[in-house]
Formats: structure tokens, C-alpha cells, sequence
């Protein structure tokens, strides 16, 4: 094997044009649907689960799609992405608390 | 033994690559996980903050601020179908196509600077918000808000700097296919980033 691997010259198979401009509009699509929350005046608590939900769900595509995660060795995602997961998850242990201190406050 | 044999034959055992990517592509990949952290660090402060006070500011209104930022996050977000096409030229091996592409993605990246900046002005110049104070009491609203948008308009700028080194390498003979492919990545995870920054900060403080 090559110091850069046998991916250097060579679209991932199945990476088409068609396929990315289907991406990039459902990424429109999404977005323009968490600005539609924001101008309904959705509650807070709300609005937050299902903008992160949504963000999450952007985040993926493009993760997927555009950097071409969907195209690679499935081990590189395996050794990526459970423990910057649990790291994420593990951050947002102390969210709930917000909603704590919230109705502590005088 | 034949385990033995087995081993010596394993990708894992040494000498090739297991995930069949180059070094320089698995190091940007790296980067960007540990980048991750970062800036999820920084969203979750943020979100506790946001979630826990309930006098946190609310100073977008929906016409001109969420429009104006729905705008860039569009401009961002057409800056990575270009970019993908970039990558996807290169792997075509069509030079003169890729640095046409990477240059409307510079394009792109820096009218997303400038739309930024604008607002950053609006909100300085016009609503007299600087990180440490703000009309609408609540100080960490400012910190918060420049510390975040900062740092990811940091990410933009010096991400236009390095597309404007490989477009001209690229135009000259010089890189492959995989140094496209590895800016594209830090590229592409500038726009995820802003996938969060955009409803977090922007959307969840839209003005009643």
C-alpha cells in the first residue's frame, strides 16, 4: 500500500453530484424548519430538544455525506465516534440542573 | 501456529493501514473530534447558563436579526455543496475545476465573515453590547455570545487562509487528491459547528 492509501485519486463509490445537492437541500429543508420553531415562539424547554435534535440530525448528514464518513472502513467510525459520543453525553449531564437552579432563583 | 500466522497477516499487526486512509486525512479527523469537545464545551456552559437564567436577554428580533443570520448559516451551508464539488472534481482529477470550486467556497466562507461582522457591529455600535456588559443586564450574554461567535469566526477565517493555500497549490501542479479531500474536512466541520451555534445562540433568543 501507498504512504497515502489506495483512497487517494478515487471518489468514494456511490458519492454523485445528485446525491450531495440531495443533502445540501435537506439540510436547507431542516434549517428553515428550526427557524419556523423560533418565528411559532415554541417553548423553551421545547425548542431546545428539538433544535438539538434536529442539529444533530444536520450534523450526521453532514458528517455522513460531505466528509464522506458513509464511504469509509466502518472501523474508522467505530474508533471515532462511540467516545466523542460518550464525552458529548457526559457534558450535557449538568443541563438538567439548569432547569434546577432555575426555579431556585428568588 | 496458525493463530500466529493469523496475527502476522492482521491489518492491526503493523506496517499497513487498518482504516485504509492516509495519515494526513486520520489526523484531521482527530483534530476534529478533539475540536468537538471543544466547542461542545463551550455550547453546554452556554445552554446551562441560557436554560438556568430566566432574565437572559433576548435581543434578536425575528426581522432583521434571524433573517440576517438565517442568511449566513444559507451562505455556510452552500459553501459545503461547493466544497464537496471541489473534492469531488479532484478525485476527477480536474485541477482548473477544483480551484474554480475551493475559490467559490472562499467566497462563500468570507461573505460569511462579512455578513458576521456586520452583525457583531449592530450589536456593538448600535445596542452597546461589549463582552463584559449589555443593556439588558445579564454581563455573561456578551461574554458568552463573542466567546462562542469568536472562536467559530476564527475557525471561518483561518479556514479561508488554508482554502486559498490549496487553490493555489492545487492551480500549480502541487497537492493530491487526499490534501483537497483533508481541507474539505476542516471545511465541512466549521458548517457542522455552526449547525449548533446558529439555533443555540441565535434561535433560542429570539426577542418576544
Amino acid at each position: 500500500m501507498s504512504a497515502h492509501g489506495h483512497t487517494e485519486q478515487h471518489a468514494p463509490e456511490g458519492a454523485t453530484t445528485k446525491l450531495f445537492l440531495m443533502v445540501w437541500i435537506g439540510l436547507l429543508a431542516l434549517t428553515l424548519i428550526e427557524v419556523l420553531l423560533a418565528y411559532l415562539q415554541t417553548p423553551l424547554l421545547i425548542m431546545l430538544v428539538v433544535l438539538i435534535g434536529l442539529s444533530t440530525i444536520k450534523a450526521a448528514m453532514i458528517i455522513a455525506y460531505f466528509m464522506h464518513m458513509k464511504f469509509e472502513k466502518f472501523s474508522l467510525a467505530v474508533t471515532l465516534f462511540p467516545m466523542t459520543v460518550f464525552c458529548i453525553l457526559m457534558m450535557f449531564v449538568v443541563v438538567p440542573d439548569a432547569m434546577r437552579s432555575l426555579s431556585m432563583r428568588p | 501456529m496458525a493463530s500466529d500466522a493469523k496475527t502476522a497477516t492482521s491489518l492491526w499487526s503493523g506496517g499497513g493501514s487498518p482504516y485504509a486512509i492516509g495519515s494526513k486525512k486520520f489526523g484531521m479527523w482527530l483534530f476534529i473530534v478533539s475540536d468537538m469537545l471543544t466547542f461542545t464545551a463551550l455550547l453546554v456552559a452556554y445552554t446551562y447558563l441560557r436554560m438556568s437564567t430566566a432574565t437572559w436577554p433576548t435581543p434578536f428580533a425575528f426581522s432583521p436579526s434571524i433573517i440576517f443570520s438565517t442568511v449566513m448559516t444559507l451562505v455556510l451551508l452552500s459553501s459545503s455543496l461547493t466544497m464537496v464539488m471541489a473534492v469531488h472534481s479532484m478525485s476527477h482529477g480536474d485541477r482548473g475545476k477544483t480551484v474554480k470550486w475551493i475559490l467559490a467556497t472562499m467566497v462563500f466562507g468570507s461573505a460569511f465573515v462579512i455578513l458576521h461582522m456586520m452583525e457583531w457591529m449592530h450589536l456593538i455600535r448600535d445596542e452597546k453590547v461589549t463582552p463584559f456588559s449589555n443593556p439588558w443586564g445579564e454581563p455573561l450574554f456578551g461574554a458568552t455570545f463573542f466567546g462562542i461567535t469568536g472562536l467559530h469566526m476564527t475557525h471561518v477565517t483561518i479556514g479561508v487562509i488554508y482554502l486559498g493555500i490549496i487553490a493555489a497549490g492545487v492551480g500549480r501542479g502541487k497537492f493530491t487528491y487526499e490534501d483537497v479531500e483533508v481541507s474539505g474536512l476542516y471545511w465541512h466541520f466549521v458548517d457542522l459547528v455552526w449547525m449548533f451555534v446558529f439555533p443555540l445562540i441565535y434561535l433560542m433568543s429570539v426577542k418576544m
